[in-house]
């Protein structure tokens, strides 16, 4: 964490107004420090050393200090195919989450009209309820009984004959649960977009498909990054999904670290897994954003 | 009929006790009693509160104007009670308690109810205070068949809160129109392909793994690992069939409700709960009774005032109430005399006053080191997690 802190002038003798400035830059930044300090980076050096804890020998579920880096290789080789499947449902979701909301989003950016905030108020409105009672209500809409599982079955659409507790759901209450963290930022990207740059390409002769590939969409760049992380990040680690619309193999990442920590006590195991969780994620978070390019963009 | 939450964990332990707070919070809010604070104190003067945890919905809940045995248990003692429904889960429980009990301080409870799994933890860690049983006269009336525990065989530390049996719960007109049949008595039927996708078992391992043991004819009071093993291959097989759609806490009752789930793995009271509609019942093979206890955490300042609640509720007429409003089996000798003037219907009841043969014919499930609890755990959750 670098701050940005107006140095003071090059010639050695300081003027009292930088010296000042300068002091009132650290004061500034101090709440935010101490923020980080007691709820980051304290917890995250603790969560790293009880990741390399080993057990109190004869004494079940007590751990002591140590430097047991098998712990992160156990937990891998038991874990890895729900690293990959918490990846695959996160990555699903992301992207039908950012195909639901970039037309909505358009719409609201350049056609809501006064309807505008009306309609960004919906799109908040079902946060208001607690993200538990939306995932059990699509218990009871996805239901074996309810009326959109009869009908898909009745169409013999439905491979399993039934959609609750498998992959699909876990996937819809994910796409779901996120979309809002998608449309936001898409629409707060959208929404700075000059109309008449793209009414310039139409003036050009640029098809309206052509206009929206070379203007709108790269001009949304930022929003379509900022949304899929912030769909993507959360629906990685999630746990919630899985447990209340997923089946026995259907568990994600979350749901190991989860039951390591509260069910067996495990922490150091559950303590390796959020770091390689936190890891991976961070790898593929910079990997995305230098592929897309978008340093300068956000 | 009204409805009721249940026992144990309003949602699922093992997969959701993170969760457990968030209805913690709900049922502290609207059961908590009026005292605006259970601050601990030493003072004799002081010490008429007792502070007390229990499972969601494991308790009578006012209907009217009816006062409840809690209402009573004030009235007549002058005893403060704040009544906290905010155990979800036993190990999870224990993970919130144990470093301030470890550190010998105040953990805001007097009377706390676990499953024995639990209470034996407790106990072995040495956090629970021996009961003064000349301030729990009632005691004599504990059944003579729960007087002795494996994991505290003398009582000295536990005494049982309510029992009741594992087996299976249904949900009679799904079951009819699959199975031709409005019960369930075997583990045979419970696994029939008709039922494929339609049928969960419970997360805790010893209630889904003892009726698994009995059915495959070992004694789950008494087994080894390579019977263990080779049982959980049983379970891996239904696992991987696909006809065990979930492993679930008592969200069963949800599924059982909503049709999802036709048969499932489940506690006595809570099916029993969901009335008409729905059946319990206990496989041929075996079924297992348990007894989930009350203890004092050995840091609290109102022993003497848990003491008295304890002696309250082993006073017959009051066990009797309890029982009829939570229909799980009734520790107490004389409620079922006391249920005549409660609600005679239930005087009969063979799940809150079962018969001999009914209990001669269920197991109880083997008390183990925490070692050896944590082994089987994680093999159990190997087989139905990933």
């Amino acid at each position: 964490m670098v701050a940005v802190v107006p140095t003071s002038g090059v010639s050695g003798a300081p003027a009292p107004v930088a010296q000042r400035s300068s002091r009132t830059g650290y004061l500034l930044l101090f709440p935010g420090i101490a923020w980080l300090a007691v709820f980051f980076a304290i917890p995250f050096v603790t969560l790293f050393l009880t990741s390399l804890q080993q057990p109190v020998p004869g004494k079940s579920g007590r751990y002591m200090f140590g430097l047991q880096f098998s712990n992160y290789s156990d937990a891998l080789a038991e874990y890895w195919p729900l690293f990959l499947r918490s990846f695959l449902y996160a990555g699903i979701a992301t992207l039908l989450a950012l195909a639901i909301a970039y037309p909505l989003a358009y719409f609201i950016a350049f056609r809501a009209g006064r309807w505008r905030s009306l309609m960004l108020v919906l799109v908040i409105a079902p946060s208001f309820a607690s993200f538990l009672l939306r995932t059990y209500a699509w218990k009871t809409i996805l239901s074996d009984e309810g009326f959109i599982t009869s009908t898909l079955n009745a169409l013999h659409l439905l491979p399993e004959g039934r959609i609750l507790n498998t992959g699909i759901a876990v996937v819809a209450g994910l796409t779901y649960n996120f979309l809002p963290f998608m449309i936001l930022p898409l629409y707060a990207a959208l929404e700075k977009i000059d109309p008449r740059l793209i009414e310039a390409a139409g003036d050009l002769y640029a098809s309206p498909i052509t206009a929206f590939r070379k203007v709108t969409w790269p001009l949304s760049l930022p929003g379509v990054v900022a949304g899929t992380l912030l769909t993507f990040i959360p629906a990685m680690g999630d746990y919630i999904n899985a447990a209340l619309l997923g089946s026995t193999g259907n568990r994600m990442i979350g749901n190991a670290i989860q039951i390591n920590f509260i069910q067996f006590r495990d922490y150091p195991t559950a303590s390796a897994l959020s770091f390689v969780l936190m890891a991976g994620i961070l790898v593929l978070v910079f990997t995305y954003i230098r592929r897309a390019g978008t340093e300068d963009l956000v | 009929m009204p409805v009721r939450l249940t026992r144990r964990s309003v949602l699922g332990s093992a997969a959701l006790g993170g969760l457990g707070l968030t209805v913690a919070a709900c049922g502290a809010a609207s059961t908590t009693s009026e005292l605006p604070s259970g601050a601990p104190t030493t003072d004799p003067e002081a010490e008429r509160v007792v502070r007390f945890s229990n499972w969601p919905a494991y308790i009578d809940q006012a209907e009217g104007d009816e006062p409840t045995t809690l209402d009573d248990f004030r009235a007549s003692s002058g005893i403060e009670v704040v009544y906290t429904e905010d155990i979800n889960d036993g190990s999870e429980f224990l993970a919130k308690v144990q470093s301030p009990l470890e550190q010998g301080r105040d953990i805001d409870r007097d009377i706390v109810v676990l499953s024995e799994e639990t209470a034996q933890q407790f106990i072995e860690r040495g956090f629970v205070a021996p009961l003064d049983y000349a301030l729990i006269p009632n005691a004599v009336n504990l059944l003579p068949r729960l007087a002795a525990a494996s994991f505290d065989p003398d009582r000295r530390y536990t005494l049982p809160w309510q029992s009741g049996f594992t087996g299976m719960g249904w949900n009679t007109a799904l079951l009819q129109e699959r199975m031709g049949v409005d019960r369930l008595d075997s583990l045979d039927q419970f696994f029939d392909p008709r039922l494929a996708g339609r049928v969960s078992v419970l997360s805790e391992t010893m209630d889904t793994m003892g009726l698994m043991l009995a059915w495959a004819g070992f004694d789950p009071s008494s087994f080894t690992d390579e019977e263990f093993d080779s049982t959980l291959l049983l379970l891996q097989q239904q696992v991987d069939s696909g006809q065990i759609r979930q492993v679930t806490g008592n969200d069963y009752i949800g599924g059982l409700d909503s049709g999802d789930l036709i048969a499932v793995f489940g506690w006595s009271g809570d099916v029993l709960a969901l009335g008409e509609g729905y059946g319990f019942g206990l496989p041929e093979s075996g079924g297992l009774v348990w007894a989930d206890s009350m203890l004092i955490p050995v840091v609290s300042p109102n022993q003497a005032s848990a003491a008295s609640l304890m002696n309250f509720y082993y006073d017959p007429s009051v066990a009797a109430r309890l029982a009829a409003w939570i229909q799980y089996v009734c520790p107490v000798q004389g409620a079922q005399e006391a249920m005549l003037d409660v609600d005679p219907e239930l005087v009969e009841d063979p799940w809150i006053f079962p018969p001999d043969e009914v209990l001669d014919a269920c197991y109880v499930t083997q008390a183990l080191s925490s070692e050896r609890t944590g082994l089987l755990d994680r093999a159990f959750d190997r087989v139905v997690s990933t």
